[in-house]
């Protein structure tokens, strides 16, 4: 029984999969031959000291960032150039940033509707529904009306999980959703992710939030240079990490 | 004070007349320029390269000639030479001939005032539009220009009074607007000379200082809250 679910899994793909990526910033060798696949309904967690790639190796996913050399696929399509086709692969990667990024011009609600509507071509009435069940489920449907400004940096954060959610992304990415918020913001958001994770989404998180990585992680990627250092289920990356690399940047985690 | 007063008899219907004619002529330049400058920000902020250094060399070359040069070149190169004949209407000839020349120049100018709009765009509203696939065009109408537009209202006003101003060099194009009327005033009515300096100044002052407070009211009402 296990086998067959195995083999039906493998046989749809790996939602990304990067093989042999690498990326240069002038000298800085920032990706170093980079090789990851994550499967569908899989949440990967990535930690790794500042500087080590993390944001970078997310960016490169929906090509906010080019790469070098390698490549880089969405459900088994390989990343266009530019262009339209590009655009339209990029509807499928959700993605939610450090620094929220709403749209700081449009309501909450026109920021959840704008790429239904402008992308995909749905109908108002159709977009604003969907976008409201999406801001009740993330907790800020009363907030609608309002300009982004007008919200907590909690409240921005979830809205901008629902303004990816509303293109029902194969894969969300996850740059430090938390790294910008108030301590007491944190685990509205966090709770907003890990609901996320158990109702299935595909996720690649980076985040210092251990807690998340214990509780929803399927699997801890341990960056460090520019390389995958490490990679193994997070019960055994915290309990017994194997590099040097880790094993240093787990214990200034637990002195801090 | 005699004299000033039939000075206004003399010529009263044509002072109004020439200003309404700069008035007309900034009405449709600052229409055509805001068109052309927001599309010549657009290939500057373009993902495609010969767009971009159209866009720069546009802006560079444009802004660098004097006024009097593209409007003399508008009739001395486009009407002399070329005939181009808009409508058969003489006088209106030259008047948008006039307007074409004053758009084009202040076209560069809008531009660099939307890109500077631009400039307090933050990058992520791009990323963000970009990673829900929203293509460059789409992005930069529906997510970046709104912005810029409302964080470029001062320097957008700015370059909108220039072009008031300027609009008295388009007698280097032969059109019959006020500051070719003082100079006819100045010869024939010497006794008022310094009144007449004064009237069409105050005329200028009238029709600029209040769309100098709207800007700054406006500028501060639109600000986007970030
Ligand atoms: N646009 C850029 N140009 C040049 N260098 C860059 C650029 N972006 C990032 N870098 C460099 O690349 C390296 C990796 O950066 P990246 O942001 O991916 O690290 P990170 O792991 O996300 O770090 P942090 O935890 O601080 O967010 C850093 O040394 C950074 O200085
Ligand atoms: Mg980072």
């Amino acid at each position: 029984m296990k086998s067959e679910q195995e083999a039906s899994a493998s046989h749809a793909g790996p939602i990304v999969e990067l093989s042999g990526v690498n990326k240069h910033y002038g000298d800085l060798h920032v990706l170093q031959n980079i090789n990851l696949e994550v499967s569908k309904g899989e949440v990967v967690v990535i930690l790794g000291p500042s500087g080590s790639g993390k944001s970078t190796l997310c960016r490169t996913i929906n090509r906010l960032e080019t790469i070098d050399e390698g490549s880089i696929a969405i459900d088994g399509k390989k990343l266009p150039e530019e262009g339209k086709a590009l655009a339209k692969l990029r509807a499928d990667v959700g993605m939610v940033f450090q620094s929220f990024n709403l749209f700081a011009h449009k309501t909450i609600l026109e920021n959840v509707t704008l790429g239904p509507i402008k992308v995909k071509g749905m109908k108002k009435a159709e977009a604003d529904k969907l976008a409201m069940s999406l801001l009740e489920r993330v907790g800020v449907a009363n907030q609608s009306h309002k300009l982004p400004a007008q919200l907590s940096g909690g409240q921005q954060q979830r809205v901008a999980i629902a303004r990816a959610l509303a293109m029902r992304p194969k894969v969300m990415l996850f740059d430090e959703p938390t790294s910008a918020l108030d301590p007491e913001m944190i685990n509205e958001v966090l709770d907003t992710m890990v609901g996320l994770a158990h109702e299935g989404m595909t996720m690649l998180v980076v985040t210092h939030e251990m807690g998340f990585a214990r509780k929803a992680a399927d699997r801890v990627i341990f960056m460090a240079d520019g390389q995958i250092v490490e990679q193994s289920s997070p019960e055994d990356f915290f309990t017994n990490p194997q590099s040097d690399r880790a094993k240093d940047f787990l214990g200034k985690l637990i002195t801090h | 004070m005699e004299g000033y007063l039939s000075l206004w008899d003399e010529y009263g219907s044509r002072i109004m007349e020439s200003f309404w004619a700069n008035l007309q002529l900034t009405f449709w330049a600052a229409l055509a320029s805001l068109v052309l400058g927001t599309i010549l920000a657009i290939m500057r902020i373009s993902p495609i390269p010969s767009l971009r250094a159209f866009g720069a060399a546009y802006v560079n070359i444009i802004r660098n000639t004097p006024l009097t040069i593209i409007l003399t070149f508008g009739v001395l190169v486009l009407f002399g030479v070329f005939q181009l004949k808009l409508t058969n209407d003489f006088d209106l000839n030259f008047f948008q001939i006039a307007i074409i020349g004053l758009s084009i120049y202040h076209a560069a100018f809008f531009c660099e005032a939307i890109r500077s709009g631009v400039n307090t765009v933050p990058l992520g509203q791009a990323e963000a539009a970009r990673a829900i696939g929203l293509s460059f065009l789409p992005a930069a109408w529906l997510v970046i220009l709104p912005q810029a537009f409302r964080g470029a209202i001062a320097p957008m006003g700015n370059v909108l009074i220039a072009l008031i101003k300027n609009t008295t060099v388009a007698i280097a194009g032969s059109v019959a607007e006020i500051s070719g009327l003082m100079k006819t005033m100045l010869e024939y009515r010497a006794d008022v000379g310094v009144l007449i300096f004064l009237t069409v100044a105050l005329m200028f002052v009238i029709v600029v200082l209040p769309i100098g407070a709207l800007v700054t009211w406006l500028s501060k009402r639109l600000a986007v809250a970030r």
